[in-house]
């Protein structure tokens, strides 16, 4: 299962190389350790540390101001309201802290194939099998959506190009009443396939 | 546990590549662009409208955990595990609980899908139950106090009406032109008109 349009970075650091199981856990881990991140300075160190991980998995400051740029705003937004409201030391740590995390969660994101991460989630949905989970179907589900995805976009722009050729302008029930029946047709035709594999046995 | 049937995983899949997909599209800037609608959010509410409670909820987690595998799914191609990071987890968290009310509220109502009812299941479901998490989530985040982090979520709440209300009328469409996904009323809805 290979797909073009995940986030994926390729390369062949110490970083890419590490087991996906691994790197999530350590970002779990990175997240509780936060919490107790209290000073500016602390929160610095942690930030130094980041920038240095980037630079070990060899991405350069074009990606990680992509990693940021999303978030800009808002972190611009909150740095004045701290910086008004309680001081600038508590500015630096918020600010600093979700930086922190949302860089290191991206980092994963960036060294890790999808597939890797969907192997990762089918090992640890296995013991929901006692809550009736079935981690197969969790696969199974998760590679169904990764397809879904350039079919359903390909209809959008099917109806799209009917609704322009109808000279419909660009109503939203007009395009998205017809791509959603379109959209449970397929449906139908995806769940006769399943069944005829016997997924519902 | 109810088992899911393969239309059941058809329709999960779908939908969930059906929110992903209306993330594509651009924005709308409706009100001389002051505030953008993405139609993301629009697609959680498609999703309980017109799948109901399990399925509609069911094809939104998939949604979301495709993008936590690192696929670019979200509004202006975000993705990865560094959304779950940032303030606006709350809303994340809360697109399932909301797809799940909604569809929840849409199955009471049952078929034929009354307008009404779909716009009072989306206002709970899509304004209520999701600016209640999506505000405690930004107030814990970015450590504001609840009523800094309700004021700064107000500016979204014009576009979220226009889309409780496009929802419906969208929902209502595909009910009637693709019938048997909500079960028939049993209690007729007609009251006797006295003359």
């Amino acid at each position: 299962m290979r797909t073009t349009l995940g986030l994926y970075r390729p390369g062949t650091s110490v970083l890419h190389r590490l087991p996906a199981g691994a790197k999530l856990a350590t970002l779990v881990v990175a997240g509780v350790v936060s919490i107790f991140l209290r000073t500016p300075w602390s929160v610095g160190g942690a930030l130094v540390v980041t920038l240095a991980l980037y630079a070990a998995a060899g991405l350069g400051p074009l990606v990680l101001w992509r990693q940021v740029r999303p978030l800009l705003w808002l972190l611009v937004v909150l740095a004045a309201f701290h910086l008004l409201v309680s001081g600038w030391q508590r500015a630096v740590v918020v600010v600093g802290v979700i930086l922190v995390l949302v860089l290191l969660a991206a980092l994963v994101t960036l060294t890790t194939r999808t597939t890797e991460l969907v192997d990762v989630v089918v090992r640890v949905a296995r013991p929901l099998r006692r809550i009736g989970v079935d981690p197969e179907r969790v696969g199974l589900l998760l590679g169904l959506g990764i397809r879904s995805v350039p079919v359903v976009v390909g209809l959008a722009g099917e109806v799209r190009e009917a609704q322009l050729a109808r000279g419909l302008g660009s109503s939203p029930r007009a395009f998205a009443v017809p791509l959603l029946v379109r959209t449970l047709r397929h449906a139908d035709r995806l769940g006769d396939a399943l069944a005829a594999r016997g997924v519902d046995d | 546990m109810q088992r899911s049937t393969s239309r059941d995983l058809a329709l999960i899949a779908t939908f969930a590549a059906v929110v992903a997909a209306l993330g594509v599209i651009p924005a709308v800037y409706p009100f001389g662009g002051a505030v953008p609608i993405t139609a993301q959010s629009l697609g959680i509410m498609l999703c309980g409208s017109i799948l109901g409670a399990r399925r509609g909820a069911g094809a939104v987690l998939l949604m979301l955990a495709l993008v936590a595998l690192g696929l670019p799914l979200l509004a202006g191609g975000r993705g990865g595990l560094g959304v779950f990071a940032g303030p606006s987890v709350g809303y994340l968290v809360g697109w399932p609980v909301a797809a799940y009310v909604i569809g929840w509220l849409t199955e009471r109502g049952g078929a034929p899908y009354r307008l009404a009812w779909g716009l009072g299941a989306n206002v709970v479901g899509g304004i209520v139950v999701l600016y209640a998490l999506g505000i405690l989530g930004t107030a814990w985040r970015a450590d504001l106090s609840l009523t800094a982090a309700a004021v700064g979520s107000a500016l979204f709440l014009l576009g979220d009406v226009v889309k409780v209300v496009i929802a419906a009328v969208v929902a209502r469409g595909v009910h009637q032109a693709y019938p048997g996904l909500l079960r028939r009323r049993t209690v007729p809805d007609e009251t006797p008109v006295r003359a």
